[in-house]
C-alpha cells in the first residue's frame, strides 16, 4: 500500500492492522525516517517536501513490486509525507511483513534505498542563512547500487 | 509535436514556472534534444539548466535517459536528483 500525505502517521495502528489481518506473519520490519535539526553542520528550522504527483505513486509502486519479486513478503506499506515538517517529525514509514525476519529486514532496506534515489521527492530546508534545497548524497546512490549485484535471497 | 514540460524543486524556481506547453520543431524528438532546445530559448531556461547539477528527466512519469524518444502529447519533467526519505 502506498500513501503520500501531509498528515502524520500512526505507526502502532499500522503495525496492528497488518499483524491482526494475517496470522501467518512471523516478522515485521519497520523503518521510520525523521527530520533532523542539523544537516551538514547547519541548523535546520523546518523542511518542506515537494513531490511529483502521479509519478511519485508510480515510482513507489514499482519499488514495492521489485521487492515482492525478490523476497517472499506478505505486506509492504510505504507512507511518505509532503508539505512542511519540523525537526523530530517523522517523514517516511516503511513496514514489511513476512514469515521470517530475513526477508522483512532485507526488503525494508531495499525499499528505502530505492526510494531515496528513485522516488521524486525534494527537500528544501529553512536555515538561519536562508532556505536551501538539499543536495542528493553519493552515499545514497552507493546504497542503491549494492542491490544490483546481489540476488536478494540470502 | 506538442509536449507538456514540467519543472520541479530548484529547477522550477529557476525557470520561474512549474509547467509549460511546447510546440517542438521536427528535429527535437528526444529528452536531450528537448533540453538543448529549451536552453537555446535563452533565459530563464539557459541559466536554470546551467546552474542545476545533474538534471534528471522523466517521460510520462517514468525516469528517462537522454536518448528516450518523445511523442506527441508526452509529459516531460526535468528536476534535480531526488532527495526524499
Amino acid at each position: 500500500m502506498i500513501r503520500v500525505q501531509t498528515e502524520a502517521f500512526d505507526v502502532n495502528a499500522e503495525i496492528e492492522r497488518l499483524r491482526a489481518a494475517n496470522p501467518r506473519i512471523g516478522a515485521i520490519a519497520c523503518f521510520i525516517g525523521v527530520v533532523r535539526d542539523l544537516n551538514e553542520g547547519i541548523a535546520v528550522g523546518s523542511m518542506t517536501l515537494e513531490h511529483y504527483p502521479g509519478m511519485t505513486e508510480r515510482a513507489l509502486e514499482g519499488i514495492v513490486e521489485q521487492a515482492r519479486r525478490r523476497w517472499d513478503l506478505y505486506d509492504v506499506l510505504v507512507t511518505h509525507r509532503i508539505g512542511e515538517l519540523q525537526p523530530t517529525d517523522p517523514i517516511v514509514l516503511v513496514i514489511v511483513t513476512s514469515a521470517h525476519r530475513g526477508e522483512a529486514f532485507a526488503a525494508c532496506e531495499f525499499v528505502m534505498d530505492y526510494l531515496k534515489t528513485e522516488a521524486p521527492f525534494w527537500k528544501k530546508e529553512a536555515t538561519p542563512e536562508g532556505a536551501r534545497w538539499v543536495d542528493a548524497r553519493e552515499s545514497d546512490s552507493a546504497a542503491r547500487a549494492r542491490w544490483d549485484d546481489s540476488e536478494g535471497q540470502s | 509535436m506538442k509536449v507538456t514540460v514540467l519543472y520541479f524543486a530548484a529547477l522550477r524556481e529557476r525557470v520561474g514556472r512549474a509547467r509549460e506547453e511546447c510546440e517542438l520543431p521536427a528535429d527535437v524528438d528526444t529528452v536531450d534534444a528537448l533540453r538543448a532546445w529549451l536552453v537555446t530559448r535563452g533565459e530563464p531556461w539557459a541559466g536554470a539548466f546551467a546552474s542545476t547539477r545533474h538534471v534528471r528527466a522523466a517521460v510520462d512519469q517514468a525516469m528517462a535517459r537522454g536518448d528516450v524518444r518523445l511523442h506527441d502529447e508526452a509529459e516531460v519533467a526535468f528536476f534535480p536528483p531526488v532527495t526524499g526519505g
